[in-house]
């Protein structure tokens, strides 16, 4: 089963603040864990959203609004794919990732279980979305 | 939390830090079946307390702080008795002064962090050759891959008693070899490494050819050889063939979705469809390869076995489709595995190759040599190959008689149902107006 660990966005990271020495020796340390046991499939982070932009949908009509956004709370700073044989693993491996605030202070981390290629069906739109690779697979 | 919750905890917490927590203990006594025991009484000491206090924030640590002091205690007790033996005249027992000294090691490495170098003890001792094979691959599910003994016999497809059975005498055979808890001296290292590789491959090949029942494939022990791999290429960073035997995995794992059609009959990877493999396994496969190219060259050596095989699954891997698969490439790659690995079964692999890439006349040759030689008599692929090479030369009747053979000698109802449909395709086209099409 495959699981997507999602780090929300903190007030610094949005700020751009790199990550102390601490806190990337915490991920680190976590990420080595999750290789050590074999379960760690893939890690990235994302750039604040002062670098991005969004496509707003309305009808027919699409807008791109430019970043900043202003839910901090709501937005992905980074994500973690792990390998595990139950949920129940999934999550106490979730439990020990570091808290990604720099001070220790209150932040979310979502845990999500990936689709595997089946669950898409065998429509032909499905099928163009695997043949670009979208839905990885078992 | 709720009660089936922190049961449910414990369990996962467990899967996750038993293998670390018996080598842990190990190393102290020596043993790796007593370590076990001390390892679940601390299991069963989590079971008591964290319903009521909790789960630790670290659990790990905790286990193997409750493990190491009952191992300890035991120690202790040992050398207690081992000194009154002494008092009474008795001579010195060895075991009892080796012991003493090692409470003071024990408690000094009971500061000290090399856990990594304890689960590389705890992988050696595991896969030790005087063990059997399978007791070698059961002893490895249950000590690192955090397998119960009822989910292993449900792998195997053997009764649980049969697997309960095996990991005992193999505890017992360890202990009455007197064999020592440590990596392998540097010139044991690289033959018992190879039968580390050994131990986890045969595991990954029972998931992805369930040799036996009507599975086609076990993904769930696939994915257990793999974890056993990638912590292995953690713990042996710098070992060539480590990170090609993952490399290999994660390739061929990469495929399985596409292994089975939706009505769940098995494809011939040239047939497979390509948009149903995993390019995230792919990626790592490919990543894992170059490592172990890296890692060779470094070493000035050739690419070891597992590495050539993954080089040929990367092949595959690269190819957008099966046309535009760079087969005389692979062909190379299989002469250097046959140097490697002068077996038959390899040989055979290679006339496949040698056919798509150079033609089917050449590679009937190959395979027309294999069946004098006689090695391969039980083995379904070589009548199933000679049938393909047959039919591609237009002699559809002798291609059947083959597919019927290869149908015989198949050992899975899945596969034997693929080959005998074949042999209808194939009485379908020649009923249709006889004489195949020549492929030269």
């Amino acid at each position: 089963m495959r699981y997507m660990i999602i780090v929300k966005a903190t007030p610094e990271s949005e700020r751009g603040v790199m990550p102390g020495e601490a806190l990337i020796a915490a991920m680190a340390d976590y990420h080595e864990q999750l290789a050590k046991a074999g379960v760690l499939l893939d890690a990235a982070g994302l750039q604040s959203s002062a670098k991005g932009w969004r496509v707003r949908h309305d009808g027919a009509q699409r807008r791109i609004v430019d970043g900043p956004f202003t839910e901090t709370k709501e937005l992905i700073a980074g994500y973690t794919i792990i390998q595990t044989r139950s949920r129940d693993e999934a999550l106490e491996w979730s439990r020990r990732f570091p808290n990604p605030t720099l001070d220790g202070s209150a932040c979310e981390i979502e845990v999500r279980q990936m689709f595997e290629l089946e669950d898409f069906g065998d429509s032909q739109a499905a099928a163009r979305l695997r043949d670009m690779g979208v839905g990885g697979g078992r | 939390m709720a009660a089936t919750d922190v049961g449910r905890a414990i369990d996962a917490v467990w899967r996750i830090e038993s293998a670390r927590v018996v080598a842990g203990v190990a190393r102290l006594v020596r043993d790796v079946g007593l370590a076990e025991e001390f390892a679940h009484d601390a299991l069963v000491s989590a079971l008591e307390h964290w319903p009521r206090d909790g789960v630790p924030d670290n659990p790990g640590a905790w286990l193997m702080t409750a493990a190491k002091r009952r191992a300890l205690d035991w120690l202790r007790q040992v050398a207690l008795h081992a000194r009154k033996h002494d008092e009474l005249g008795a001579d010195a027992d060895a075991r009892g002064d080796h012991v003493v000294s090692d409470i003071a090691d024990a408690i000094a490495d009971a500061e000290g962090d090399v856990i990594g170098d304890d689960l590389l003890r705890l992988i050696f001792t595991a896969c030790h050759p005087v063990l059997s094979a399978d007791a070698r691959i059961a002893l490895t599910l249950k000590l690192l891959g955090g397998l119960s003994t009822e989910e292993i016999a449900r792998a195997f497809l053997v009764p649980e008693a049969t697997v309960a059975q095996r990991i005992v005498r193999a505890k017992r055979t360890l202990g009455e070899a007197k064999v020592p808890f440590e990596v392998p001296a540097a010139d044991a290292l690289q033959d018992r490494l190879a039968s580390v590789l050994e131990v986890v491959y045969a595991i990954y090949n029972e998931g992805y050819t369930a040799t036996r029942g009507d599975d086609w494939m076990r993904p769930g022990l696939m994915h257990d050889a793999l974890r056993l791999g990638r912590m292995l290429a953690e713990l042996a960073r710098d070992d060539s063939e480590v990170h090609g035997l993952v490399a290999l995995m994660e390739l061929q794992t990469s495929r399985a979705a596409a292994r089975v059609d939706p009505e769940g009959r098995p494809v011939l990877l040239t047939d497979q469809d390509r948009s149903r493999w995993d390019r995230l396994l792919i990626r790592r496969g490919l990543a894992a390869l170059e490592r172990a190219r890296v890692l060779a060259e470094a070493g000035r050596q050739a690419l070891g076995p597992y590495a050539l095989q993954a080089a040929i699954a990367a092949c595959h891997a690269r190819a957008a489709t099966a046309a535009e698969t760079d087969w005389p490439g692979i062909v190379a790659l299989y002469d250097a595995l046959a140097q490697a690995v002068p077996t038959p079964v390899v040989q055979l692999n290679r006339a496949v190759a040698v056919g798509m890439a150079f033609g089917p006349r050449q590679a009937l040759e190959i395979v027309d040599a294999l069946q004098r030689g006689g090695a391969l008599r039980d083995y379904q692929w070589l009548p199933s190959v000679r049938a393909d090479l047959l039919a591609k030369l237009g002699r559809l009747g002798e291609a059947q008689a083959e597919l019927l053979r290869a149908a015989d000698l198949a050992r899975n109802a899945r596969e034997r149902d693929l080959l005998l449909e074949r042999v209808h395709a194939m009485a379908r086209r020649s009923g249709a107006g006889g004489g195949g099409v020549t492929d030269d």
